[in-house]
Protein backbone atom coordinates (compact mmCIF):
# COMPACT_ATOMS: atom_id res chain seq x y z
CA UNK A 1 0.00 0.00 0.00
CA UNK A 2 1.43 3.58 -0.51
CA UNK A 3 1.20 5.77 2.03
CA UNK A 4 0.67 8.52 0.18
CA UNK A 5 -0.50 9.41 -3.49
CA UNK A 6 2.14 11.85 -4.25
CA UNK A 7 3.62 8.48 -6.07
CA UNK A 8 3.92 9.21 -9.74
CA UNK A 9 4.83 6.21 -12.08
CA UNK A 10 6.27 7.74 -15.40
CA UNK A 11 6.43 5.82 -18.16
CA UNK A 12 8.65 6.49 -21.30
CA UNK A 13 7.27 5.24 -24.36
CA UNK A 14 9.37 4.36 -27.43
CA UNK A 15 11.10 7.71 -28.68
CA UNK A 16 8.68 9.19 -31.79
CA UNK A 17 10.84 10.04 -35.45
CA UNK A 18 11.42 14.14 -34.40
CA UNK A 19 13.03 12.42 -31.02
CA UNK A 20 14.96 10.04 -32.13
CA UNK A 21 16.52 12.75 -35.68
CA UNK A 22 18.20 14.73 -32.37
CA UNK A 23 17.76 17.85 -34.53
CA UNK A 24 14.68 19.26 -33.30
CA UNK A 25 15.93 19.01 -29.78
CA UNK A 26 19.25 20.09 -30.68
CA UNK A 27 17.96 23.44 -31.92
CA UNK A 28 15.74 23.97 -29.30
CA UNK A 29 18.61 23.36 -27.19
CA UNK A 30 20.49 25.98 -29.26
CA UNK A 31 17.91 28.57 -28.93
CA UNK A 32 17.70 28.45 -25.26
CA UNK A 33 21.45 28.81 -25.02
CA UNK A 34 21.43 31.85 -27.94
CA UNK A 35 19.01 33.06 -25.43
CA UNK A 36 20.81 33.52 -22.18
CA UNK A 37 23.75 34.68 -24.80
CA UNK A 38 21.76 38.05 -25.06
CA UNK A 39 20.85 38.30 -21.27
CA UNK A 40 22.50 40.05 -18.43
CA UNK A 41 24.75 38.36 -16.63
CA UNK A 42 24.50 37.57 -12.80
CA UNK A 43 28.04 37.87 -12.05
CA UNK A 44 29.30 40.22 -8.93
CA UNK A 45 32.56 41.32 -9.40
CA UNK A 46 33.51 40.49 -5.90
CA UNK A 47 36.08 42.63 -4.71
CA UNK A 48 35.11 45.55 -6.25
CA UNK A 49 30.91 44.97 -6.64
CA UNK A 50 29.48 44.06 -3.02
CA UNK A 51 26.36 42.24 -2.00
CA UNK A 52 24.54 43.85 0.89
CA UNK A 53 24.08 40.86 3.25
CA UNK A 54 21.67 41.15 5.69
CA UNK A 55 21.48 43.56 9.14
CA UNK A 56 22.85 40.81 10.93
CA UNK A 57 25.69 39.55 8.89
CA UNK A 58 28.58 38.11 11.57
CA UNK A 59 31.26 39.87 9.90
CA UNK A 60 34.42 41.79 11.92
CA UNK A 61 34.29 41.85 15.91
CA UNK A 62 33.90 44.95 17.33
CA UNK A 63 34.04 46.54 20.96
CA UNK A 64 31.49 49.33 21.17
CA UNK A 65 31.71 52.47 23.07
CA UNK A 66 29.12 54.13 24.97
CA UNK A 67 27.62 57.74 23.52
CA UNK A 68 30.56 59.61 25.94
CA UNK A 69 32.97 57.33 24.28
CA UNK A 70 33.42 55.65 27.35
CA UNK A 71 34.26 51.33 26.66
CA UNK A 72 31.91 49.23 27.42
CA UNK A 73 33.56 46.17 28.28
CA UNK A 74 34.02 44.53 31.75
CA UNK A 75 36.26 42.03 31.13
CA UNK A 76 33.62 39.74 32.55
CA UNK A 77 34.76 36.89 30.57
CA UNK A 78 31.50 35.85 29.54
CA UNK A 79 32.03 35.90 26.11
CA UNK A 80 35.41 33.98 26.44
CA UNK A 81 33.15 31.35 28.45
CA UNK A 82 30.18 31.12 25.79
CA UNK A 83 33.20 31.20 22.38
CA UNK A 84 32.90 27.38 21.74
CA UNK A 85 36.31 27.36 19.25
CA UNK A 86 38.00 29.75 22.84
CA UNK A 87 39.01 32.37 20.62
CA UNK A 88 38.89 34.90 22.93
CA UNK A 89 41.09 36.03 25.77
CA UNK A 90 41.64 38.64 27.82
CA UNK A 91 43.18 40.65 31.04
CA UNK A 92 41.14 42.62 33.44
CA UNK A 93 42.25 45.72 35.38
CA UNK A 94 40.35 48.32 37.59
CA UNK A 95 39.95 51.73 36.95
CA UNK A 96 41.62 54.23 37.91
CA UNK A 97 41.33 57.66 38.65
CA UNK A 98 40.61 59.43 36.14
CA UNK A 99 39.82 57.53 33.64
CA UNK A 100 36.13 57.27 34.00
CA UNK A 101 35.38 59.08 30.66
CA UNK A 102 37.51 56.17 28.91
CA UNK A 103 35.43 52.98 30.64
CA UNK A 104 31.75 52.77 31.62
CA UNK A 105 32.32 50.43 34.45
CA UNK A 106 34.98 50.38 36.99
CA UNK A 107 36.84 47.36 36.14
CA UNK A 108 37.88 47.31 32.02
CA UNK A 109 39.69 44.70 29.72
CA UNK A 110 43.15 46.32 29.77
CA UNK A 111 43.94 43.35 27.04
CA UNK A 112 41.15 42.07 24.82
CA UNK A 113 42.28 39.64 22.05
CA UNK A 114 40.64 37.38 19.49
CA UNK A 115 42.33 35.24 17.83
CA UNK A 116 40.90 35.21 14.09
CA UNK A 117 42.01 31.26 13.04
CA UNK A 118 40.15 30.16 15.60
CA UNK A 119 36.80 32.09 15.69
CA UNK A 120 34.13 30.53 13.38
CA UNK A 121 31.58 33.58 13.72
CA UNK A 122 29.04 31.86 15.33
CA UNK A 123 28.13 35.19 17.50
CA UNK A 124 27.37 33.76 20.80
CA UNK A 125 30.21 36.13 21.93
CA UNK A 126 27.75 38.75 21.19
CA UNK A 127 24.38 37.09 22.66
CA UNK A 128 26.59 36.45 26.08
CA UNK A 129 27.86 40.15 26.49
CA UNK A 130 25.61 41.76 29.15
CA UNK A 131 27.36 45.17 28.68
CA UNK A 132 26.18 45.62 24.66
CA UNK A 133 29.92 45.60 24.50
CA UNK A 134 30.94 43.21 21.54
CA UNK A 135 29.28 42.84 18.50
CA UNK A 136 29.85 41.31 14.77
CA UNK A 137 29.72 43.94 12.09
CA UNK A 138 27.41 43.47 9.86
CA UNK A 139 29.28 45.41 6.88
CA UNK A 140 32.80 44.89 7.15
CA UNK A 141 34.90 41.38 7.16
CA UNK A 142 37.77 40.10 8.49
CA UNK A 143 40.53 40.79 5.95
CA UNK A 144 42.36 37.59 4.51
CA UNK A 145 45.54 37.28 6.52
CA UNK A 146 48.63 36.04 4.98
CA UNK A 147 50.94 35.54 8.27
CA UNK A 148 50.24 34.01 11.84
CA UNK A 149 51.30 37.47 13.40
CA UNK A 150 48.18 38.93 11.64
CA UNK A 151 46.00 36.63 12.98
CA UNK A 152 45.66 37.89 16.89
CA UNK A 153 43.67 41.14 16.85
CA UNK A 154 43.97 42.93 19.83
CA UNK A 155 41.70 45.91 21.25
CA UNK A 156 43.87 48.22 18.52
CA UNK A 157 41.74 46.68 16.09
CA UNK A 158 38.72 45.73 18.15
CA UNK A 159 37.41 48.85 19.65
CA UNK A 160 34.96 51.41 18.06
CA UNK A 161 36.23 54.73 16.27
CA UNK A 162 34.58 57.37 17.83
CA UNK A 163 34.52 59.14 14.19
CA UNK A 164 32.86 56.31 12.61
CA UNK A 165 30.74 54.57 14.84
CA UNK A 166 28.86 51.16 14.00
CA UNK A 167 25.31 51.45 13.40
CA UNK A 168 23.06 48.28 12.24
CA UNK A 169 19.81 48.85 10.70
CA UNK A 170 17.43 49.37 12.90
CA UNK A 171 19.55 50.95 15.93
CA UNK A 172 19.04 54.68 16.57
CA UNK B 1 62.53 35.18 -65.05
CA UNK B 2 61.80 38.38 -63.09
CA UNK B 3 57.89 38.21 -63.05
CA UNK B 4 58.21 34.65 -61.42
CA UNK B 5 59.71 36.35 -58.83
CA UNK B 6 57.58 39.14 -58.64
CA UNK B 7 54.65 36.37 -58.24
CA UNK B 8 56.52 34.46 -55.63
CA UNK B 9 57.47 37.28 -53.25
CA UNK B 10 53.77 38.36 -53.49
CA UNK B 11 52.11 35.13 -52.60
CA UNK B 12 54.69 34.52 -50.00
CA UNK B 13 53.61 37.36 -48.21
CA UNK B 14 50.35 36.68 -48.84
CA UNK B 15 50.47 33.06 -47.19
CA UNK B 16 52.90 35.32 -44.49
CA UNK B 17 49.46 36.85 -43.51
CA UNK B 18 47.25 34.65 -44.21
CA UNK B 19 49.70 32.22 -41.62
CA UNK B 20 49.43 35.46 -39.28
CA UNK B 21 45.49 36.05 -39.68
CA UNK B 22 45.19 32.11 -38.65
CA UNK B 23 47.47 31.98 -35.64
CA UNK B 24 45.74 35.50 -34.61
CA UNK B 25 42.19 33.64 -34.64
CA UNK B 26 43.13 31.21 -33.60
CA UNK B 27 44.87 32.42 -30.48
CA UNK B 28 41.82 35.19 -29.85
CA UNK B 29 39.49 31.52 -30.07
CA UNK B 30 40.19 30.77 -27.08
CA UNK B 31 39.77 33.88 -25.26
CA UNK B 32 36.35 34.10 -27.49
CA UNK B 33 35.54 30.62 -26.18
CA UNK B 34 35.58 31.52 -22.89
CA UNK B 35 33.78 34.65 -23.14
CA UNK B 36 30.84 33.02 -24.99
CA UNK B 37 31.12 30.11 -22.93
CA UNK B 38 30.05 32.60 -19.98
CA UNK B 39 27.43 34.33 -22.00
CA UNK B 40 25.61 31.56 -22.54
CA UNK B 41 25.80 30.16 -18.74
CA UNK B 42 24.75 34.12 -17.56
CA UNK B 43 28.63 34.97 -16.56
CA UNK B 44 30.91 37.44 -17.81
CA UNK B 45 33.72 35.45 -18.21
CA UNK B 46 37.62 36.39 -18.17
CA UNK B 47 38.05 40.49 -17.95
CA UNK B 48 40.67 40.76 -15.86
CA UNK B 49 43.62 40.95 -18.34
CA UNK B 50 42.97 44.18 -20.08
CA UNK B 51 39.86 46.06 -21.02
CA UNK B 52 37.24 43.31 -21.13
CA UNK B 53 40.05 40.80 -20.39
CA UNK B 54 41.76 41.40 -23.89
CA UNK B 55 45.12 40.27 -23.37
CA UNK B 56 43.75 37.20 -21.63
CA UNK B 57 45.46 34.68 -24.73
CA UNK B 58 48.18 36.44 -24.20
CA UNK B 59 48.85 35.92 -20.14
CA UNK B 60 47.56 32.17 -21.53
CA UNK B 61 50.22 32.26 -23.89
CA UNK B 62 52.75 33.12 -21.02
CA UNK B 63 51.63 30.38 -18.16
CA UNK B 64 52.23 27.48 -21.26
CA UNK B 65 55.65 28.26 -21.99
CA UNK B 66 56.50 29.07 -18.24
CA UNK B 67 55.70 25.72 -16.89
CA UNK B 68 57.53 22.68 -17.16
CA UNK B 69 58.11 20.91 -20.15
CA UNK B 70 57.68 17.61 -18.93
CA UNK B 71 58.58 14.59 -20.64
CA UNK B 72 57.58 11.36 -18.94
CA UNK B 73 60.39 9.04 -18.43
CA UNK B 74 58.48 5.87 -20.26
CA UNK B 75 57.40 7.15 -23.15
CA UNK B 76 58.78 7.28 -26.41
CA UNK B 77 60.44 10.93 -26.37
CA UNK B 78 60.89 11.43 -30.44
CA UNK B 79 57.49 10.75 -31.10
CA UNK B 80 56.06 12.12 -28.19
CA UNK B 81 57.61 15.75 -29.42
CA UNK B 82 56.97 14.78 -33.03
CA UNK B 83 52.95 14.49 -32.01
CA UNK B 84 51.86 17.97 -31.47
CA UNK B 85 54.63 18.94 -34.18
CA UNK B 86 52.41 17.19 -36.40
CA UNK B 87 49.03 18.28 -35.50
CA UNK B 88 50.34 21.71 -36.13
CA UNK B 89 52.05 21.28 -38.82
CA UNK B 90 48.73 19.55 -40.91
CA UNK B 91 46.51 22.06 -38.97
CA UNK B 92 48.15 24.94 -40.97
CA UNK B 93 49.09 23.18 -44.13
CA UNK B 94 45.27 22.84 -45.30
CA UNK B 95 44.77 26.89 -45.69
CA UNK B 96 47.14 26.63 -48.05
CA UNK B 97 44.10 25.64 -51.11
CA UNK B 98 41.21 28.07 -49.30
CA UNK B 99 40.66 30.74 -52.11
CA UNK B 100 40.73 33.36 -49.43
CA UNK B 101 40.23 36.43 -52.91
CA UNK B 102 39.78 36.65 -56.53
CA UNK B 103 42.23 37.93 -58.37
CA UNK B 104 44.63 41.27 -56.99
CA UNK B 105 46.91 43.27 -58.64
CA UNK B 106 49.60 45.06 -56.43
CA UNK B 107 52.63 47.07 -57.25
CA UNK B 108 52.18 45.78 -60.44
CA UNK B 109 52.09 41.73 -59.56
CA UNK B 110 48.47 40.03 -60.53
CA UNK B 111 48.23 37.19 -58.42
CA UNK B 112 45.16 35.38 -56.77
CA UNK B 113 44.60 35.86 -52.93
CA UNK B 114 45.35 32.07 -52.67
CA UNK B 115 48.04 30.15 -51.07
CA UNK B 116 48.41 27.75 -53.82
CA UNK B 117 45.14 26.74 -57.07
CA UNK B 118 45.80 22.88 -57.22
CA UNK B 119 43.75 20.97 -59.63
CA UNK B 120 42.94 18.61 -56.77
CA UNK B 121 42.28 21.24 -54.45
CA UNK B 122 39.57 19.56 -52.17
CA UNK B 123 41.69 16.72 -52.22
CA UNK B 124 44.52 17.75 -50.91
CA UNK B 125 42.65 19.19 -47.82
CA UNK B 126 40.99 15.45 -47.13
CA UNK B 127 44.72 14.53 -47.83
CA UNK B 128 46.11 16.66 -44.69
CA UNK B 129 43.41 16.59 -42.46
CA UNK B 130 43.27 12.78 -42.64
CA UNK B 131 47.21 13.41 -41.58
CA UNK B 132 46.49 15.41 -38.73
CA UNK B 133 44.88 12.18 -36.86
CA UNK B 134 48.52 11.21 -36.76
CA UNK B 135 48.94 13.94 -34.45
CA UNK B 136 46.66 12.77 -32.18
CA UNK B 137 47.64 9.27 -32.53
CA UNK B 138 51.36 9.41 -32.69
CA UNK B 139 50.98 11.63 -29.43
CA UNK B 140 48.75 9.27 -27.82
CA UNK B 141 51.23 5.87 -28.69
CA UNK B 142 53.84 7.82 -27.65
CA UNK B 143 52.88 8.44 -24.20
CA UNK B 144 52.76 5.35 -23.10
CA UNK B 145 49.63 5.73 -20.95
CA UNK B 146 46.15 3.67 -21.60
CA UNK B 147 44.30 6.52 -21.59
CA UNK B 148 46.25 8.24 -23.83
CA UNK B 149 46.35 5.62 -25.94
CA UNK B 150 42.79 4.75 -25.93
CA UNK B 151 41.88 8.33 -26.48
CA UNK B 152 43.86 8.30 -29.66
CA UNK B 153 42.48 5.21 -30.89
CA UNK B 154 39.25 6.78 -30.46
CA UNK B 155 40.28 9.97 -32.30
CA UNK B 156 41.66 6.88 -35.17
CA UNK B 157 38.11 5.51 -35.27
CA UNK B 158 36.17 8.60 -35.30
CA UNK B 159 37.86 10.33 -38.00
CA UNK B 160 38.17 7.52 -40.47
CA UNK B 161 34.30 6.86 -39.95
CA UNK B 162 33.11 10.74 -40.70
CA UNK B 163 35.80 10.78 -43.43
CA UNK B 164 33.52 8.76 -45.55
CA UNK B 165 29.95 10.61 -45.04
CA UNK B 166 32.28 13.96 -45.11
CA UNK B 167 33.94 12.63 -48.59
CA UNK B 168 30.20 11.44 -50.12
CA UNK B 169 28.84 14.94 -49.30
CA UNK B 170 31.65 16.78 -50.97
CA UNK B 171 31.12 14.20 -54.02
CA UNK B 172 28.10 16.15 -54.35
CA UNK B 173 29.53 19.42 -54.34
CA UNK B 174 32.28 17.90 -57.13
CA UNK B 175 28.97 16.80 -59.19
CA UNK B 176 27.82 20.25 -59.71
CA UNK B 177 30.99 22.42 -59.81
CA UNK B 178 32.77 19.33 -61.92
CA UNK B 179 36.44 20.23 -60.68
CA UNK B 180 38.44 19.29 -57.17
CA UNK B 181 39.88 22.90 -57.79
CA UNK B 182 38.81 25.16 -54.79
CA UNK B 183 39.09 28.50 -56.95
CA UNK B 184 36.59 26.11 -59.37
CA UNK B 185 33.99 25.50 -56.99
CA UNK B 186 34.02 29.28 -55.88
CA UNK B 187 33.91 30.64 -59.39
CA UNK B 188 30.62 28.17 -60.11
CA UNK B 189 28.72 30.03 -56.63
CA UNK B 190 29.66 33.69 -57.52
CA UNK B 191 26.98 36.34 -57.65
CA UNK B 192 24.49 34.36 -55.21
CA UNK B 193 24.55 31.06 -56.31
CA UNK B 194 25.51 29.28 -53.47
CA UNK B 195 25.90 25.96 -53.05
CA UNK B 196 23.97 25.60 -49.79
CA UNK B 197 20.77 26.18 -51.88
CA UNK B 198 21.30 23.44 -53.72
CA UNK B 199 23.08 21.14 -51.64
CA UNK B 200 21.04 21.31 -47.72
CA UNK B 201 22.03 18.03 -46.81
CA UNK B 202 25.03 17.98 -47.59
CA UNK B 203 25.78 20.96 -45.76
CA UNK B 204 24.30 19.48 -42.53
CA UNK B 205 26.65 16.44 -43.59
CA UNK B 206 29.29 18.10 -43.71
CA UNK B 207 28.70 20.12 -40.60
CA UNK B 208 27.92 17.20 -38.59
CA UNK B 209 31.21 15.81 -40.12
CA UNK B 210 33.51 18.81 -39.43
CA UNK B 211 32.25 18.80 -35.85
CA UNK B 212 33.53 14.89 -35.71
CA UNK B 213 36.95 15.68 -37.58
CA UNK B 214 37.75 18.93 -35.09
CA UNK B 215 37.12 16.30 -32.39
CA UNK B 216 34.41 18.93 -30.78
CA UNK B 217 31.45 18.50 -28.86
CA UNK B 218 29.47 16.73 -29.45
CA UNK B 219 32.00 14.68 -30.27
CA UNK B 220 34.86 15.11 -27.78
CA UNK B 221 35.50 11.63 -26.92
CA UNK B 222 39.16 11.54 -27.58
CA UNK B 223 39.82 14.06 -24.48
CA UNK B 224 36.77 12.82 -22.56
CA UNK B 225 37.40 13.98 -19.18
CA UNK B 226 34.71 11.80 -17.44
CA UNK B 227 36.58 8.67 -19.03
CA UNK B 228 39.90 9.38 -20.16
CA UNK B 229 41.22 11.92 -17.57
CA UNK B 230 42.44 14.34 -20.23
CA UNK B 231 42.44 11.97 -23.47
CA UNK B 232 45.23 11.91 -26.29
CA UNK B 233 46.94 14.77 -23.85
CA UNK B 234 46.54 13.29 -20.73
CA UNK B 235 50.42 13.33 -20.71
CA UNK B 236 50.97 16.66 -22.00
CA UNK B 237 52.51 19.83 -20.59
CA UNK B 238 53.51 23.21 -21.09
CA UNK B 239 53.65 24.38 -25.07
CA UNK B 240 53.12 20.77 -26.58
CA UNK B 241 50.17 21.04 -24.93
CA UNK B 242 49.65 24.22 -25.87
CA UNK B 243 50.12 23.03 -29.32
CA UNK B 244 47.54 20.22 -29.54
CA UNK B 245 44.81 23.19 -28.07
CA UNK B 246 45.80 25.86 -30.64
CA UNK B 247 45.75 23.14 -33.45
CA UNK B 248 41.82 22.57 -32.46
CA UNK B 249 40.92 25.99 -32.49
CA UNK B 250 43.43 26.21 -36.23
CA UNK B 251 41.51 23.30 -37.80
CA UNK B 252 38.05 25.25 -35.98
CA UNK B 253 38.92 28.00 -38.37
CA UNK B 254 39.96 25.92 -41.30
CA UNK B 255 36.82 23.94 -41.45
CA UNK B 256 34.90 27.02 -41.04
CA UNK B 257 36.65 28.44 -44.16
CA UNK B 258 36.15 25.16 -46.27
CA UNK B 259 32.67 24.94 -45.49
CA UNK B 260 32.10 29.11 -46.51
CA UNK B 261 33.74 27.72 -49.56
CA UNK B 262 32.00 24.83 -50.42
CA UNK B 263 28.63 25.66 -49.59
CA UNK B 264 28.67 29.69 -48.76
CA UNK B 265 30.46 31.15 -52.30
CA UNK B 266 34.07 31.69 -50.93
CA UNK B 267 35.04 35.45 -50.91
CA UNK B 268 31.15 35.80 -52.83
CA UNK B 269 29.22 38.32 -51.27
CA UNK B 270 26.59 40.34 -52.02
CA UNK B 271 27.08 42.98 -54.36
CA UNK B 272 30.40 41.69 -55.36
CA UNK B 273 29.82 43.49 -58.89
CA UNK B 274 28.79 46.44 -57.67
CA UNK B 275 31.52 46.70 -55.09
CA UNK B 276 34.08 45.87 -58.34
CA UNK B 277 32.53 48.44 -60.28
CA UNK B 278 32.56 51.23 -57.74
CA UNK B 279 36.08 50.56 -56.09
CA UNK B 280 37.75 48.79 -58.70
CA UNK B 281 38.39 45.15 -58.64
CA UNK B 282 41.36 45.02 -55.75
CA UNK B 283 38.98 46.17 -53.25
CA UNK B 284 36.09 43.87 -53.91
CA UNK B 285 38.88 41.17 -53.86
CA UNK B 286 40.28 42.40 -50.51
CA UNK B 287 36.61 42.74 -49.16
CA UNK B 288 35.59 39.42 -50.35
CA UNK B 289 38.71 38.07 -48.33
CA UNK B 290 37.14 39.79 -45.50
CA UNK B 291 33.59 38.17 -46.52
CA UNK B 292 35.41 34.43 -46.40
CA UNK B 293 36.97 35.08 -43.04
CA UNK B 294 33.80 36.54 -41.22
CA UNK B 295 31.73 33.63 -43.12
CA UNK B 296 34.39 31.52 -41.49
CA UNK B 297 34.45 32.75 -37.93
CA UNK B 298 30.40 32.73 -37.96
CA UNK B 299 31.17 28.81 -37.89
CA UNK B 300 33.76 28.99 -35.43
CA UNK B 301 30.75 30.58 -33.51
CA UNK B 302 28.52 27.98 -34.40
CA UNK B 303 31.24 25.69 -33.13
CA UNK B 304 31.43 27.42 -29.79
CA UNK B 305 27.77 27.42 -29.60
CA UNK B 306 27.48 23.85 -30.39
CA UNK B 307 29.60 23.24 -27.60
CA UNK B 308 28.16 25.28 -24.84
CA UNK B 309 24.46 23.35 -25.51
CA UNK B 310 25.58 20.14 -26.15
CA UNK B 311 26.24 17.04 -24.34
CA UNK B 312 29.12 14.49 -25.10
CA UNK B 313 27.52 11.49 -27.12
CA UNK B 314 28.34 7.93 -25.91
CA UNK B 315 31.31 6.25 -28.30
CA UNK B 316 28.05 3.72 -29.61
CA UNK B 317 25.87 6.58 -30.61
CA UNK B 318 28.51 8.48 -32.55
CA UNK B 319 30.08 5.29 -34.69
CA UNK B 320 26.17 4.62 -34.92
CA UNK B 321 25.39 7.99 -36.11
CA UNK B 322 28.18 8.15 -38.68
CA UNK B 323 27.73 4.78 -40.17
CA UNK B 324 24.27 4.05 -40.04
CA UNK B 325 23.10 7.71 -40.13
CA UNK B 326 25.27 10.13 -41.65
CA UNK B 327 26.76 7.36 -45.28
CA UNK B 328 23.48 6.11 -45.69
CA UNK B 329 21.68 9.98 -45.69
CA UNK B 330 25.21 11.09 -47.91
CA UNK B 331 24.59 8.36 -50.30
CA UNK B 332 20.81 9.55 -50.84
CA UNK B 333 22.32 13.25 -51.42
CA UNK B 334 24.39 12.12 -54.26
CA UNK B 335 21.48 10.40 -55.68
CA UNK B 336 19.36 13.33 -55.14
CA UNK B 337 22.27 15.65 -56.79
CA UNK B 338 22.47 13.33 -59.71
CA UNK B 339 18.90 13.63 -60.26
CA UNK B 340 18.99 17.33 -60.01
CA UNK B 341 21.77 17.70 -62.70
CA UNK B 342 19.59 15.34 -64.89
CA UNK B 343 16.72 17.57 -64.71
CA UNK B 344 18.76 20.37 -64.79
CA UNK B 345 16.93 21.73 -61.48
CA UNK B 346 19.80 21.41 -58.71
CA UNK B 347 17.24 23.74 -56.48
CA UNK B 348 14.13 21.81 -56.86
CA UNK B 349 15.87 18.49 -56.32
CA UNK B 350 17.14 19.82 -53.25
CA UNK B 351 14.12 20.97 -51.69
CA UNK B 352 12.73 17.56 -53.23
CA UNK B 353 15.18 15.62 -51.84
CA UNK B 354 14.49 16.73 -47.74
CA UNK B 355 10.60 16.66 -48.67
CA UNK B 356 11.38 12.78 -49.70
CA UNK B 357 13.52 12.24 -47.04
CA UNK B 358 11.34 13.36 -44.50
CA UNK B 359 8.12 11.74 -45.91
CA UNK B 360 9.95 8.49 -46.03
CA UNK B 361 11.15 8.61 -42.52
CA UNK B 362 7.79 9.34 -41.57
CA UNK B 363 6.32 6.35 -43.71
CA UNK B 364 8.57 4.06 -42.29
CA UNK B 365 8.16 5.49 -38.57
CA UNK B 366 4.30 4.82 -39.37
CA UNK B 367 4.96 1.47 -40.81
CA UNK B 368 7.20 -0.04 -37.95
CA UNK B 369 4.87 1.21 -35.46
CA UNK B 370 2.34 -0.52 -36.27
CA UNK B 371 3.91 -3.55 -36.62
CA UNK B 372 4.73 -3.38 -32.88
CA UNK B 373 1.35 -2.94 -31.76
CA UNK B 374 0.23 -5.87 -33.78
Amino acid sequence: MKLSNKTKVLEQGEMTLAERMYLPAIVGGMATTLKHFFSKPVTIRYPEQQRYLGPIYRGHHILKKDEQGAERCTACGLCAVACPAEAISMVAEERKKGEENLYREEKYAKVYEINMLRCIFCGLCEEACPKEAIFLRHDKMVPVFSTRDEVIYGKDKLVENMDQRYLRDGWK
Amino acid sequence: MELMNDVFTAKAIFIGIVFAITLGIAAYSTYFERKIAAFMQDRIGPDRAGPFGILQPLADAVKMFMKEDFIPANSNKWLFIAGPCLSMLTALMTSAVVPFGDTVTVAGVTFDLQGIDVNIGILWVFGIVSLGVYGILVGGWASNNKYSLLGAIRAASQNISYELAMGMSIIAILMLSGSLSTKAIVETQQAGHWNILQQPIGFVIFLICAFAECNRTPFDLPECETELIGGYHTEYSSMKLGFYLFAEYINMFISGAVMATLFFGGYDYPGYSFVAAQLGSNAAAFIGMGALIGKALLFVFVFMWVRWTLPRFRYDQLMGLGWTGLIPLSMFNVVVTGFGILIDQPILAGLGGIVILFVGLFVNDALSRKKKIA
